[in-house]
């Protein structure tokens, strides 16, 4: 009842559920998504423009929500700083679902690539961002990479 | 063993209290049983609130003063030894202070966490489940779980509250009076886990600190109430208000008594049953043996909580005991 009346309530002022505290969905949308990779060879190959299969992922997920892809490279640790200093909003590269960074980055559920066989991964993406989380999560179950 | 000694829970308990004891322990069970399934219904949908992993540790917590129960219940029926004189009735007064300490100690501990995690604007996040196909937000399951298991204390809450003064059983009181306020609880997780869900990041932080803070009283209370009994404090009634109304009816009788100068007496509460030192000034040459256990007999009689019961007889009153109301208006 008090969830019901909540829901009614906030979405009468027009506030979705999920939403981002800063706002990292709304602002990439119909932009430009910074996304950050880690190189991996095999998955994320440098080059300009940064080639593998993870790259189509992300160019793909970054085409649903009608964004440019802007790539960043870096180590791991460099892309979680950046997440946590909001300088990209999403990060790619070979990470678990165990990873380390689950305190400093959101983790997203894991997805596997069709293509070969790379494992679970994930992807980071700021702490709390939970619109952009969870349409990230949509994408993978929608484009059936979902795990 | 003669109808004058009672050292038992189990011996000579009234039809209405072991009634009342029967009913209290299905509901013990029922809620032990109920709060296994909320536990494991919780987990599946922790997620990262703050909120929602106290309110998870609360309802384990919440399964310490049913632990303490059942085990007090073991000992309370065991019968006093040269070992153990008194029996083991303080068992479920040491069950009361374990839950009481623990609730103090994890509560203190999750408001610490709750705290540290606002200063450093840790951003709770909460993502998505796929349930049959569909993508989810995690945080309505979150929601919807919390708003059914708020059902199960609305239910045993008040049946334990109704039991406790009728067993005089503190524990139970307390537990009744912590089931009470566990709405607030699901209320506080649900409005945390909406708070992120809208992105206001810091009210599941808030909720967190607000649940815990009720952990950390509900410690306090029943800690305080725990050791007053242990310190042998006289004994008062089931919620601790007032100094226990059966100490009139024993001033009564032994106003009554004729023979008897001045009496006082020391009664303690052993976590359900009452021990009894009667202290009698008697008129000259006017103590026996027979009135002595006279009175035994008659305060059994009185309440079926009289268990063991010491008559001594002294020259003149120590100045510390209980004495008839008039006499001693504390309360």
């Amino acid at each position: 009842m008090l969830a019901a009346a909540a829901v009614l309530v906030l979405t009468g002022c027009g506030v979705s559920i999920p939403s981002d505290p800063d706002g990292t969905l709304a602002r990439a949308a119909g932009d430009e998504l910074r996304i950050g990779l880690a190189i991996e060879p095999g998955l994320i190959d440098s080059g300009d423009p940064p080639t593998g299969p993870l790259v189509d992922v992300a160019r793909e997920y970054a085409a649903s929500i009608d964004a440019d892809a802007k790539w960043q490279i870096g180590s791991e640790e460099a892309l979680v700083e950046m997440l946590e200093h909001q300088r990209i909003d999403i990060a790619f590269g070979h990470f678990s679902p165990q990873s380390p960074w689950s305190d400093r980055a959101a983790l997203s559920r894991p997805f596997t690539l069709q293509e070969r066989d790379s494992g679970e991964l994930v992807a980071l993406m700021p702490l709390g961002e939970n619109a952009l989380v969870s349409n990230f999560e949509h994408f993978i179950d929608d484009s059936g990479r979902a795990q | 063993m003669s109808d004058r000694m009672r050292s038992r829970l189990a011996e000579g308990l009234p039809e209405a209290q072991a009634t009342a004891l029967k009913q209290a322990i299905r509901w013990q069970i029922f809620t032990v049983a109920y709060t296994a399934v909320t536990i494991t219904a919780v987990a599946f949908v922790l997620g990262n609130s703050q909120a929602m992993k106290t309110a998870w540790i609360e309802d384990m917590l919440s399964l310490l003063p049913q632990v303490s129960f059942f085990v007090a219940l073991l000992f309370m029926n065991r019968r006093p030894t040269p070992k153990s004189p008194y029996g083991k009735h303080r068992a479920m007064s040491v069950g009361h202070l374990v839950a009481g300490v623990a609730l103090l100690a994890v509560g203190g501990s999750l408001a610490a966490e709750a705290i540290i995690g606002i200063v450093r604007a840790e951003h709770p996040t909460i993502g998505t489940v796929n349930l049959f196909g569909y993508t989810v937000w995690l945080g309505w399951l979150m929601v919807i779980v919390m708003a059914i298991i708020v059902v199960g204390p609305v239910l045993y809450g008040p049946a334990k509250a109704k039991l406790a003064p009728v067993l005089h059983n503190k524990l139970l009181y307390a537990d009744a009076d912590m089931a009470k306020a566990d709405w607030q609880t699901n209320a506080a997780s649900i409005i945390g886990v909406l708070g992120v869900g809208i992105g206001w990041w810091w009210l599941d932080g808030a909720a967190a600190i607000f649940i815990s803070s009720g952990i950390i009283w509900d410690g306090f209370r029943n800690t305080r109430a725990a050791v007053s009994d242990l310190m042998d404090q006289r004994a008062r009634t089931f919620d601790n208000r007032d100094r226990h109304p059966l100490a009139d009816d024993i001033h009564e009788y032994l106003g009554g008594l004729a023979w008897i100068t001045q009496a006082g007496i020391r009664m303690r509460d052993e976590g359900q049953v009452f021990h009894i030192e009667v202290f009698i000034v008697p008129g000259d040459d006017a103590f026996t043996a027979e009135r002595a256990d006279e009175i035994t007999r008659a305060l059994h009689d009185l309440d079926w909580k009289v268990q063991d019961v010491v008559v001594a007889v002294t020259g003149a009153l120590p100045d510390h005991l209980d004495l008839p109301r008039s006499a001693d208006a504390r309360s």
